[in-house]
C-alpha cells in the first residue's frame, strides 16, 4: 500500500467540527437525549392528538343530554350507559356482535384452504400470484368493492341473472321470504350484509393465516400420517391447533372491523341498525354526543376482552 | 513510547453485571495480544471499550498515551474486524473498503487507488465490484480485513475474526494475518476463545475470566508456567493436581499442573495408577489414569504401547514438567 | 427433499384456493365491465350494450376533478407526515431498549385496530370541544395518524435487518451520527420507506369512514362516491370513477411489493 496524503496518525481525531459534529457528539455521550428527539414528535402526535381525543369521548359517555333543550349537560352520571340497555339499543348491540361472530368464522372457512394452500403448495411464481391475489383486494377501495356488491346483489343483477340462467330463481326467492334474513331483494337484507361484510374482510382473515400456517413445519404432517393419521385426523389433531393463532389473529381484524363499520349495512341492508349506524345518527342529526359516546365504548370493551383472550392464545406471535 | 492501550483498573458493569471487573491490561505498540477466554468472559467488552462502542463505568484507558473515555468510536483511530464482518449490504466490495476513506473526503482517484492496494493485500485483487452477498465466508473476511485497514489504524481489533471459517481456511487465515501484522507494524488486538489460536498467532496473550484477567504473558509462559487453575485448565487443557496428591506425589501442599504430554508410562520407579479408558485421537493416544481419585490424562506418541482398560500400570514425569500454583490458585 | 406423494396438491384444496380466489377478485372485475355499460337507469347485467362515452363525460365533470384532486393533496400531505412519524417511531424502536417500547408500538397500532368510527367521532368531537373549524387541514390530522403505522411496519421489519454491528462498523470508520444515517440507514431502509408511503398513500386515498367525521363540506373522491352510493344519481359517472379508483390504488400496491420483495437478498447477512 502506497501511504496516503490523508491517512492520520494520532490516536485520536479531532472531531467533523460544525453543527451535525457537536449534535452527533452530544447524541453519542447521550443516547437518551437521541431517543427523547426521536421519540417526541411522534407521542406529540399520537399521545396528545389521538389519544387525548379518545379520552375526551371517554369522558364525554359520562355526560349526558337534557331531554327538553337538547343541550349537552356536562356533569358526571351513568345515566347515559343506562340508556344503552334500553331494549331497542340491546337489539343494536346484540346484532352487531352477532353479525361480526357469523362473518368471522365464516370468513375462517373461507380463508383456512387459500391460506393453506398458499403456505404449503405455492412456490415461486405461484406463491408471488397467490401474495398479491391477496393483498390487491385487501389494499383496494373499501367503497368500490361495497359498490361492486350492489351492483352483484341488485335485483337486475348478475347474480338474479345467474341463477335465473339455471333456472333456479326459485331458491333466491325462498331464501328472501325467510324471517331475519330475508327481505325484498339481496341487497337490502341480512344475508347481502353478510355476504359483503365477508367479502370485504376476508384478505384480513387469510394473511395472518398463511402465515401461521408458513410456520407449521413440512415434516410434521409427515410425522402425523406416518404415524397412521388420516388426512382427516391430520387436519384436526396436528393442523387446527397449529393454524389456531393465525385464525385469532385475524378474528380480531374481521370482528373489530365489522364491530365498527357502519356504511355496509347502510348501503347493502336493512333499516335494523348496528353499532356504527347508531353511533353515526347519534353524533349527526340527533345531536346526542355522549349517548355516541357510550355507544362506541361498546366495541372498544368487547375488542378490549378480546384481545386480552387472544392475547392468552398467543395470536400475537402470528401478526 | 506509551501503550499501545492501557488500562488502568477499568470496569464495565451491567446491571449488576460486572462484565469486566477492575481490569489492568498494557499492550505493546506493534504487538500482536491476544485475548483469550470463554464466552461471557469479558474479552470482548474489552474490546468494545477500546474501540469505543463501551463506555467504562470506572477506571481510566489511554490509547497512545491519550485518553479514550468521552472520545466517540468515529473520532478514534481505531478500527475493528467484526464477528459477522458487518459488510455493508448496499455497496460492492470496492466501496466498502473505501468506506472510511469517503469519510474522511478523500477524492474518487485516491479511494479507488487505496481500496485496490486494500485488496490486493488480502488476496482478493479484481473483486471490487461485487456485492458482499456474492462473497464466500473466507471471502468476506478479508474485504472486512481489508476496509478497516485501509485507514491505517494505530490499533486493529478482531473479534473473533476467524470463528464462521471452516479449520483448512483457518489455518491459512492465521498464517496470512500474522505475516500481514508483521509487516504492517501496526498493533493488532485479537479476540478468540480458541486457546491454539492464541497460542500461534499471538506475541502475548491475556487469559479473561469472569471479566478479569486471569494471567498476561508469552504463549510458552501462558502454556508452560500457568498461574492458576482456570488458566491450567482452559490452556492446553493440563492436569490440574489438587495440593493433597501434589503432596503425596511431589512432597509440597499447592495446586499444580502437569501436561498430559509430559507423562511417561511404564517406568517401573513411577506412580501407581489405574487405568480408566484411552481413545484414539489420530496423532496421539490419550489415556486416562485415574490416581488415588482424582484424573490424569496422558498423551502417548503414536506407536508407543497403549495400556488396555483396567490395567494398572506406573507413571512418571520429568521433575520440572510439574508447575506448583501456589496453595490458593 | 419432500417425496412426490406430499408434494401433489389435493385436489379439492386446489380448487377450494381457486374459488377463494375468485371470490376475491370477480366483483373488483365486474366494475371493469359496468364501466362501459350503456344502461344508466338501473344496475341491469349483462349490459345491453357497450360504450365509451362515459368516460369522456365524467373527463368533463368538475366535481369529479375537484374531489380527485382533495384526494391527491390529502394523501401527499398525510404520506409525507406519516413518513416522518412512522421512521422516527421505528428506529426508537428498533434500534434502542427502553421502559415503554410495548406501550408505544401498540399506540402506533391502535388508530388501525380500534375501528374507524371510533378514530373518526374521537377527533369530530375533539375538534368541536377545541373549537377548531374542519377543513383541509383536519383530514390530513385524520389521515396521518392512521397512515404511521403502516409506514412504521415496513421500516420497523427493515431496521430489523439493518444489524446494530453495521452502525458500529460505519462509526468504527469515522462516520458520526448523521453520516452513517446518510450513508448506511438510509440505503438500507430507503425501499422500505418507499414502499411504506406509497401504502400510506392508498390507504389515505381510498379512506372514507374517518373521513366523513373530519371532513366538514369538502368531499375527497371516497366521499363523492360514498354519496353517490347512498342516493344514486349518476350511476355511469360512479362505475367509470370506481374503475380509476381501483387502478389507481392498484398501482402503489404493485410498486411496494415490487420494492420490498428482494429484500432478503438485500441484507442477506448480520445477525
Amino acid at each position: 500500500m502506497s501511504s496516503a496524503a490523508s491517512a492520520p496518525s494520532a490516536a485520536m481525531l479531532p472531531g467533523r467540527g460544525g453543527l451535525g459534529g457537536a449534535l452527533s457528539d452530544a447524541f453519542w455521550r447521550n443516547p437518551k437525549l437521541l431517543l427523547f428527539v426521536m421519540l417526541t414528535p411522534p407521542l406529540l402526535w399520537l399521545g396528545i392528538i389521538y389519544l387525548g381525543s379518545l379520552f375526551a369521548l371517554l369522558i364525554q359517555s359520562f355526560f349526558s343530554i337534557d331531554e327538553f333543550s337538547g343541550l349537552v349537560v356536562r356533569e358526571f352520571t351513568l345515566k347515559t350507559y343506562g340508556e344503552l340497555l334500553r331494549p331497542s339499543n340491546l337489539d343494536i348491540i346484540v346484532r352487531t356482535v352477532t353479525m361480526a361472530g357469523l362473518v368471522t368464522i365464516a370468513s375462517a372457512i373461507i380463508a383456512f384452504p387459500i391460506a393453506y394452500f398458499a403456505a404449503r403448495y405455492a412456490k415461486g411464481r405461484w406463491k408471488a400470484v397467490f401474495y398479491l391475489g391477496v393483498m390487491l383486494p385487501l389494499w383496494s377501495s373499501y367503497l368500490v368493492k361495497v359498490y361492486a356488491w350492489k351492483l352483484i346483489l341488485a335485483k337486475e343483477g348478475i347474480l338474479s341473472w345467474i341463477f335465473d340462467k339455471l333456472h333456479l330463481t326459485f331458491l333466491i326467492e325462498g331464501w328472501l321470504a325467510l324471517p331475519v334474513v330475508g327481505g325484498n331483494s339481496l341487497s337490502v337484507s341480512l344475508t347481502g350484509t353478510f355476504l359483503v361484510f365477508v367479502y370485504v374482510w376476508l384478505p384480513f382473515m387469510i394473511l395472518p393465516v398463511q402465515a401461521a400456517l408458513e410456520r407449521v413445519p413440512g415434516n410434521l404432517l409427515e410425522a402425523s400420517a406416518d404415524l397412521g393419521a388420516s388426512p382427516r385426523q391430520t387436519f384436526v389433531n396436528v393442523l387446527l391447533p397449529l393454524a389456531l393463532p393465525g385464525i385469532i389473529a385475524g378474528s380480531i381484524f374481521t370482528f373489530s372491523l365489522t364491530l365498527g363499520d357502519y356504511i355496509i349495512p347502510q348501503i347493502i341492508g336493512t333499516s335494523h341498525r348496528f353499532i356504527g349506524m347508531a353511533v353515526y345518527a347519534h353524533q349527526g342529526t340527533a345531536g346526542n354526543i355522549p349517548l355516541a359516546a357510550a355507544f362506541t365504548v361498546v366495541p372498544v370493551v368487547i375488542m378490549g376482552i378480546y384481545l386480552w383472550l387472544a392475547k392468552r392464545a398467543g395470536a400475537f406471535n402470528a401478526l | 513510547m506509551p501503550y499501545a492501550v492501557s488500562f488502568q483498573q477499568v470496569s464495565r458493569h451491567f446491571g449488576t453485571v460486572r462484565a469486566v471487573d477492575a481490569v489492568d491490561l498494557e499492550i505493546e505498540a506493534g504487538e500482536f495480544f491476544a485475548m483469550l477466554g470463554p464466552s461471557g468472559s469479558g474479552k470482548t467488552t474489552c474490546l468494545r471499550l477500546i474501540a469505543g462502542f463501551e463506555q467504562p463505568t470506572s477506571g481510566h484507558i489511554e490509547i497512545f498515551g491519550e485518553t479514550a473515555e468521552g472520545v466517540p468510536p468515529y473520532r478514534r483511530n481505531v478500527n475493528t474486524v467484526f464477528q459477522d464482518y458487518a459488510l455493508f449490504p448496499h455497496l460492492n466490495v470496492a466501496d466498502n473498503v473505501a468506506y472510511g476513506l469517503m469519510i474522511r473526503g478523500a477524492g474518487k482517484a485516491e479511494r479507488t487507488r487505496e481500496a485496490e492496494a486494500a485488496l490486493e493485500m488480502v488476496k482478493l485483487p479484481g473483486y471490487g465490484a461485487r456485492k458482499p452477498g456474492q462473497l464466500s465466508g473466507g471471502q468476506r473476511q478479508r474485504v472486512a480485513l481489508a476496509r478497516a485497514l485501509v485507514n491505517k489504524p494505530k490499533v486493529l481489533l478482531l473479534d473473533e475474526p476467524l470463528g464462521a471459517l471452516d479449520l483448512k481456511l483457518r489455518e491459512q487465515m492465521q498464517e496470512e494475518l500474522k505475516v500481514l501484522q508483521k509487516a504492517l507494524g501496526i498493533t493488532f488486538v485479537f479476540v478468540t476463545h480458541d486457546q491454539g489460536e492464541a497460542l500461534s498467532m499471538a506475541d502475548r496473550i491475556a487469559v479473561f475470566n469472569e471479566g478479569r484477567i486471569m494471567q498476561t504473558g508469552t504463549p510458552e509462559e501462558i502454556y508452560r508456567r500457568p498461574r492458576t487453575r482456570f488458566v491450567a485448565d482452559f490452556v492446553g487443557s493440563s492436569n490440574v493436581l489438587s495440593p493433597q496428591l501434589t503432596e503425596r506425589l511431589a512432597g509440597v501442599a499447592e495446586w499444580s499442573s502437569l501436561r498430559p504430554e509430559d507423562i511417561r508410562l511404564g517406568d517401573e520407579s513411577g506412580q501407581d495408577a489405574t487405568v480408566t479408558g484411552t481413545s484414539f485421537l489420530g496423532s496421539a493416544t490419550r489415556v486416562t489414569l485415574d490416581v488415588s481419585g482424582e484424573k490424569i490424562n496422558v498423551l502417548l506418541p503414536s506407536g508407543a504401547p497403549v495400556p488396555s482398560q483396567g490395567e494398572s500400570v506406573r507413571f512418571s514425569w520429568d521433575k520440572n514438567a510439574l508447575h506448583l500454583m501456589g496453595a490458593g490458585a | 427433499m419432500r417425496s412426490d406423494k406430499q408434494n401433489r396438491t389435493p385436489m379439492g384444496l386446489k380448487i377450494a384456493a381457486g374459488i377463494g380466489l375468485a371470490f376475491l377478485h370477480l366483483p373488483i372485475l365486474l366494475i371493469f365491465l359496468y364501466a362501459f355499460t350503456t344502461e344508466d337507469k338501473s344496475y341491469q347485467f349483462p349490459p345491453p350494450g357497450l360504450t365509451l362515452k362515459w368516460f369522456a363525460v365524467t373527463w368533463n365533470r368538475p366535481d369529479v376533478w375537484e374531489a380527485l384532486s382533495l384526494s391527491v393533496r390529502v394523501a401527499s400531505i398525510s404520506t409525507v407526515v406519516a413518513l416522518v412519524l412512522g421512521t422516527l417511531c421505528a428506529a426508537a424502536i428498533s434500534q434502542t431498549k427502553f421502559f415503554g417500547r410495548e406501550a408505544i408500538s401498540l399506540l402506533v397500532i391502535l388508530p388501525i385496530a380500534l375501528p374507524g368510527i371510533i378514530t373518526g367521532i374521537s377527533l369530530r368531537s375533539a375538534f368541536n370541544l377545541a373549537e377548531i373549524p374542519f377543513s383541509f387541514w383536519t383530514i390530513v390530522l385524520g389521515h396521518a395518524t392512521f397512515c404511521v403505522v403502516v409506514v412504521y411496519n415496513n421500516a420497523v421489519a427493515r431496521f430489523r435487518r439493518v444489524s446494530g454491528s453495521l452502525i458500529e462498523a460505519s462509526m468504527d470508520l469515522g462516520a458520526d451520527g448523521f453520516q452513517t444515517f446518510r450513508h448506511v440507514i438510509l440505503p438500507n431502509i430507503g425501499t422500505a420507506l418507499l414502499a411504506g408511503g406509497m401504502l400510506a398513500f392508498a390507504l389515505s386515498f381510498d379512506e372514507v369512514i374517518v373521513t366523513t367525521f373530519t371532513a366538514g363540506q369538502q368531499a375527497t373522491l371516497p366521499i363523492w362516491m360514498l354519496e353517490e352510493l347512498v342516493r344514486p344519481r349518476q350511476r355511469p359517472v360512479t362505475n367509470v370513477v370506481a374503475m380509476v379508483v381501483v387502478l389507481v390504488t392498484f398501482l402503489p400496491i404493485l410498486a411496494a411489493y415490487y420494492l420490498t420483495r428482494d429484500g432478503d437478498q438485500i441484507s442477506g447477512q448480520g445477525k
